[in-house]
């Protein structure tokens, strides 16, 4: 092979890279993150230490700042979860939002309508089986149609989204309307609220249980094995007299009740109230979250974490440097296409030309 | 005429009118998927195309430019740049860094509905709390190039001539393209790149060249959908709760056109009258809000069918939505 024909750089799958490098990559693609997103705020004329620390001190430097800081990355963790099982098995479900959203719609029913009719904690019981069983029917429709004629989940599950968004928009306009004219559904009754603990609604703890749970589901049960063979390959899966139809219908069912449950968390937890905007983004933030902690729900937490100081801290800024609060969806973008990017670093290596003998290739 | 045939024809403005951002929006994306890139990101370039485009006219007529077809050009030109630095960002992170498509699209749009929000909101709290352009400006962007004459000619006038140059604009790239996919070499290895990279690999066809420039090109046609949202329906002020949403309807804009730039015209204009149809047509069954639902509705009544029939001149390019890793044939 002439030396001229081969590019000047090369690549090469690696594995097994050794942990501390691993991790020492990724701090740097924190790094760059925070770098650019300095760059940003010297750009608009603010000293980045004096922004950074505002964020800091924002989003965790008072117990009341923690608080909004865990209730903001609850639903984005609950998500999360809810989210890994179909992309271990490469079902892109971009549809959490709407399963969060019909969860809500389930969950928000009960609060309004049977509020007197059952008790206290009764109600919540069943606000969240309402919940959970909502989200998964709707995350049912798109995987049925995937497993019957293969129909693409990731453009189907996407149109769902806007549906119950819009079905919401109409209750809240029309039927379940509070005040007439006033396009807004009432506040819940105290009863249909979740309690808190530690000042900040119980879905923390229900999402921390869960992400234990997920943990155990996808490394050491049977449906977990099946999801990660049909994620490899499906004809192996098939082979092995797997069927990938019911598996597929299965796991997204359990996918959109977690994310019903979110939507039963947010609505009752944090909104007290049902509005068209209770999944505001999270299932597609969600998405970033799963994929960036490589399906590991114990990653996850730490993700979710971070993203939500993130979110509180430039809404910290907004009201103390004047900052436009669509900041937080700039540097929060920032350190997606950070991470995202330095993967690649992790799984290639680089090759310069005439840096290594020539391998016979065939 | 008749009360009812001008109902009709109001509608057909406004359909067209709501239609020609989605047009722009539709067409970039299924260029970027006929190189087989599913680029998520279209809102986030709407946004930020909407924003660039606002803020070349705001300035250009702040540093006293008065010459309106400039300030389209410019308008144009920004907002391209807008969405072609986002569609770069995507590039670089799917195609060289062989991120995973679907989550760098959605970051994409995260990070580009906030700095289009961004720059709206920037361009506010500068300029004294509102940013306006003038009447003269307004009416470039929103009226018919052509002579009232034209205009005039009863029914057919407005029908014909009535629209935004951007509608004219639209119909040209669209034939453009059409043209481009379907008669000429280089559009053939554009979809060969799009149906089986490796493939095309083998035939000497510089995929990831191919790929880079289908998408950000891709990425600035859809931004310009944004601009054209801003300057003619939302009458050239930032309005970024009436904008959103656009993005995604331009995605399943593309399923509904079966990845033909052709359909997009008339799909477009669908979509948009569907959008206003409950402003127009007051069914009292119907709720206004489920009525909004419909274009998403439709989509998946369309996925679904195409899934169904199985035929192969319908389906998605062959490798949407995944990586060419050349090492790993």
């Amino acid at each position: 092979m002439h030396e001229s024909h081969t590019p000047l750089i090369r690549l090469a799958k690696r594995d097994g890279m050794p942990k501390g490098q691993v991790w020492a990559i990724r701090g740097a693609s924190f790094l760059a993150a925070i770098l650019i997103s300095a760059l940003i705020f010297l750009l608009m004329g603010h000293n980045p230490f004096g922004a950074f620390g505002t964020m800091v001190g924002g989003s965790l430097g008072k117990p009341t700042a923690i608080r909004q800081t865990v209730k903001i990355a609850v639903p984005l963790l609950g998500t999360a979860l809810a989210i890994a099982p179909c992309f271990k098995m490469r079902f892109w479900n971009i549809g959490a939002e709407g399963q969060i959203t019909a969860g809500a719609v389930g969950a928000s029913y009960f609060a309004l309508f049977w509020a007197d009719k059952l008790p206290g904690p009764m109600l919540l019981v069943v606000m969240a089986v309402a919940g959970a069983i909502c989200g998964g029917l709707w995350a049912l429709v798109p995987a049925f149609f995937k497993a019957k004629w293969g129909t693409n989940e990731t453009l189907f599950t996407l149109m769902m989204n806007y549906i119950m968004i819009g079905v919401v928009k109409w209750l809240q306009g029309g039927p379940w309307e509070g005040r007439p004219g006033s396009q807004i559904i009432p506040q819940f009754d105290s009863a249909a609220v979740l309690p808190k603990v530690l000042g900040v609604h119980c879905g923390w703890i229900i999402v921390l249980i869960l992400t234990v749970a997920m943990f155990f589901y996808m490394k050491y049960t049977k449906q977990g094995y099946e999801i990660a063979v049909i994620g490899e390959s499906e004809n192996t899966a098939r082979y092995a007299g797997m069927n990938v139809g019911r598996i597929i219908m299965r796991t997204m069912f359990l996918s959109g009740a977690i994310a019903g449950l979110v939507g039963f968390i947010v609505a009752s937890g944090a909104d007290n109230t049902l509005y068209s905007g209770v999944a505001a983004g999270v299932g597609f933030t969600a998405i970033t979250v799963a994929w960036l902690a490589q399906l590991n729900p114990f990653a996850m937490v730490g993700i979710s974490v971070l993203l939500a100081v993130l979110d509180k801290g430039a809404d910290t800024l907004q009201t103390q440097l004047s900052v436009p609060a669509s900041i937080s969806d700039i540097i929060t973008g920032i350190f997606l296409f950070c991470m995202l990017g330095c993967e690649f670093f992790i799984n290639y290596r680089l090759i310069l030309r005439g840096g290594h003998k020539e391998v016979a290739e065939s | 005429m008749s009360v009812n045939s001008n109902a009709v024809l109001l509608l057909i403005m406004a359909a067209v009118l709501n239609g020609v951002p989605l047009l722009y929006g539709t067409l970039g994306e299924i260029l970027s998927e006929k190189a087989g890139n599913l680029n998520l990101g279209v809102e986030g370039m709407m946004f930020m195309g909407g924003a660039m485009g606002l803020g070349a006219a705001f300035y250009f007529e702040g540093a006293g430019g008065t010459s309106g077809v400039l300030a389209v050009i410019l308008a144009l030109f920004f907002a391209f740049l807008g969405g072609a630095i986002g569609a770069l960002i995507y590039s670089f992170l799917t195609i060289t860094l062989r991120a995973n498509q679907n989550v760098t699209g959605l970051a994409l749009a995260i990070f580009g509905t906030g700095a289009g929000q961004f720059i709206g909101e920037y361009m506010r709290v500068t300029s004294g709390g509102y940013v306006a352009v003038s009447n003269n400006l307004k009416a470039v962007f929103l009226n018919s190039p052509f002579p009232a004459a034209l205009q005039e000619l009863p029914v057919v006038g407005p029908l014909l001539f009535g629209h935004s140059i951007f509608l004219y604009l639209g119909i040209v790239l669209t034939v453009g393209m059409h043209l481009f996919l379907n008669k000429s070499k280089a559009g053939l290895s554009l979809r060969a790149v799009g149906e089986s990279p490796a493939t095309a690999d083998a035939a000497g066809v510089n995929v990831t060249r191919y790929k880079y420039l289908a998408t950000v090109i891709g990425g600035g046609i859809s931004a310009i959908g944004g601009m054209v949202y801003i300057m003619t329906i939302a009458s050239c002020v930032w309005n970024h709760e009436a904008l959103s949403g656009e993005g995604w309807l331009a995605v399943a804009l593309v399923i509904f056109c079966l990845w033909r730039p052709l359909n997009a015209i008339w799909g477009s204009i669908l979509f948009g009258a569907l959008m206003i149809l409950y402003q127009r047509l007051h069914l009292g069954f119907i709720p206004d809000e489920l009525y909004k639902i419909l274009p998403y509705v439709v989509t998946v009544i369309v996925l679904i069918f195409t899934s169904l029939r199985n035929s192969k001149d319908k389906q998605p390019p062959n490798s949407l939505g995944l990586p060419y890793f050349r090492e790993e044939r």
